[in-house]
């Protein structure tokens, strides 16, 4: 009886945060007079709203926008940031304790104080409207060194000593002999970090104009709000499926990392 | 190993690295946060349109803030929402949590579903709940209706909007609470709730007397972290209503924007980013206090 009511009140909920998304999905393929139903199924499935939106806004570029935006970020904030977590936590310089105390400064900062400065660098560096000023602000974030060096810590000084004996750079330790042994850190930072990147819509909105260069979440937002979705519900859903799609089917696969990341990270945060 | 002399390399040589291996950090944070910073608080003094020369007004952003209708009204609206954003996620997390802990087939299958608005984007989330809300044709009042209830004004009404915008935040943000509480829920050690048993308490009394009180820091992020997305909000009152009716709806963020990028003050936004900044690590450093002293029995 009791485990009746326990498997019935997750069902319940199962269906209250997936059914919005399967709705999504049918709709999107439905013609615009039968998206108002509650079921999933219509006998005239269509591409049509597709068609329209894809004719509409160049989707396929703010897809490919979006997928150098987000691999740079994620790149740059895994190597740089697993570069300055390993100094913090492993080599001996002047002015560690003093850097570490900046990096987590910058994390407990609220983004709402540098964001108008951020754009008016931007502005006096002559970049808006580039890929430079929309992956900028992001190529390091103090989160990831700080995830970084607590992995770091523990990782055994012996295996760091012989690679020294055996004559490795620094460099090549950290690449080659602590990376391997840190996939879970590594894999945390870069799905963490291309989540929040292809999702991120206030910053592009900020500092890109050019409808050429626009984000693939920046271009569905202004399609909805502006006037070229003409109200149509078809053309929305099918614009927002377009965008979560991509996001849908990397969790599919990754779907344990995505969770383990964000259970970390959000201890640690 | 390592004390033997040949292999003890001088200290400097790794000093060298060190700096190499932080450098580009150090230059990151020159210019990304420490000159806005500095840069932040130059413009508080100013009036700026970006266009003509900066001009200097001594502190007649923060008598014109103190003055401005709207900036108590985005501190309100962002307070409205925290009031039934953090009670609703605790609860809904908490419950999912105690559900999801027990002995259960499909557990794996469970926590992917309740986590998948997580992943999917805030701009997917609002166009879909934009249509959920549509007051004639949308899904939630035809539901409403179908059952003999009358329609719910979501997001015309202004004392109900930012209820509304709640409502979809929880549902869009309660997976990743979900995680934590289970995180936290596995850590509370099974002895205590085996000797609390041998002392004959009750299921319930070991819940309020055991998992509570053990869960207090996961209680301690949650709060931080809604109150800092409930700061934040941006995306869903600008696409959702933006910011109406009313100003209803209207977010510190979403205020920043309009300051900065539709009027082009740009010394009165940099000010409200500042104002705002300071309430944010305030109220959080408050919270932390109050939870994790008080007891809660």
């Amino acid at each position: 009886m009791k485990a009746i009511a326990k498997y019935a009140a997750l069902g319940l909920g199962a269906v209250v945060f997936a059914y919005p998304f399967l709705w999504m999905i049918a709709s999107s393929l439905k013609p615009e007079a039968e998206i108002g139903g509650f079921g999933l199924w219509s006998p005239h499935f269509t591409l049509f709203n597709y068609e329209q939106v894809i004719e509409r806004i160049p989707l396929g570029r703010a897809f490919l926008n979006s997928i150098i935006v987000s691999l740079s970020a994620t790149v740059s904030v895994v190597v740089f940031g697993s570069m300055v977590g390993y100094a913090l936590a492993r080599l001996q310089f002047i002015g560690r304790g003093t850097l570490y105390a900046i990096v987590v400064f910058t994390m407990t900062l609220p983004f709402q104080i540098t964001l108008i400065p951020q754009y008016i660098l931007m502005v006096k560096l002559g970049i808006t409207d580039t890929y430079l000023a929309l992956v900028a602000p992001t190529l390091m974030t103090a989160f990831s060194i700080i995830l970084f060096r607590q992995f770091f810590l523990y990782v055994p000084q012996a295996l760091i000593d012989a690679a020294r004996i055996d004559g490795c750079s620094e460099l090549r330790i950290l690449f080659r002999v602590i990376w391997p042994l840190s996939r879970p850190v590594v894999i945390t930072v870069s799905l963490l970090t291309f989540m929040s990147s292809w999702n991120e819509v206030l910053w592009p909105l900020i500092v890109v104009r050019n409808r050429s260069l626009m984000t693939m979440p920046q271009l569905v937002t202004l399609f909805t709000i502006g006037g070229e979705a003409e109200s149509l519900l078809g053309l929305q859903l099918a614009a927002a499926t377009l965008l979560a799609l991509p996001i849908i089917i990397t969790y599919s696969f990754f779907q344990r990392y995505f969770i383990e990341s964000m259970a970390s990270a959000g201890i640690k945060g | 190993m390592k004390s033997f002399w040949l292999f003890n390399l001088p200290r400097h040589r790794y000093a060298k690295t060190g700096y190499w291996f932080v450098l580009p950090y150090v230059v990151f944070f020159g210019g990304f946060v420490a000159y806005p910073l500095i840069f932040s608080f130059i413009l508080l003094f100013h009036r700026w349109n970006i266009v003509t020369p900066m001009e200097w007004i001594g502190l007649k952003n923060f008598e014109r803030l103190l003055n401005d209708p709207l900036f108590f009204k985005a501190i309100l609206n962002t307070l409205k929402f925290l009031l039934i954003h953090i009670p609703l996620q605790m609860i809904i997390a908490l419950g999912i949590a105690v559900l999801l802990n027990s002995k259960l087939k499909f557990r794996g299958f469970f926590r992917a579903v309740f986590f998948l608005p997580v992943v999917v984007s805030g701009v997917v989330v609002t166009i879909l709940w934009q249509q959920l809300y549509a007051f004639d044709s949308g899904l939630l009042n035809r539901m409403l209706t179908a059952v003999g209830f009358g329609r719910v004004p979501w997001l015309i009404d202004p004392d109900m909007a930012m209820l509304s915008i709640a409502l979809m935040a929880t549902w869009k943000n309660v997976g990743i609470y979900i995680i934590l509480f289970l995180v936290g829920l596995q850590d509370v050690p099974r002895e205590l709730y085996e000797s609390a048993s041998i002392d004959g308490a009750t299921r319930a009394r070991q819940f309020f007397r055991i998992t509570l009180p053990m869960l207090r820091p996961t209680f301690v992020v949650v709060v931080v972290l809604s109150t800092i997305g409930g700061f934040s909000l941006f995306v869903e009152p600008y696409v959702l209503t933006g910011g109406g009716p009313m100003e209803s709806t209207l977010s510190a963020v979403l205020y920043i924007y309009n300051q900065a990028f539709y009027f082009n003050h740009m010394g009165y936004a940099a000010t409200l980013g500042f104002v705002f900044a300071l309430i944010i690590l305030g109220v959080v450093l408050l919270q932390r206090k109050v939870i994790e002293t008080e007891p809660t029995t």
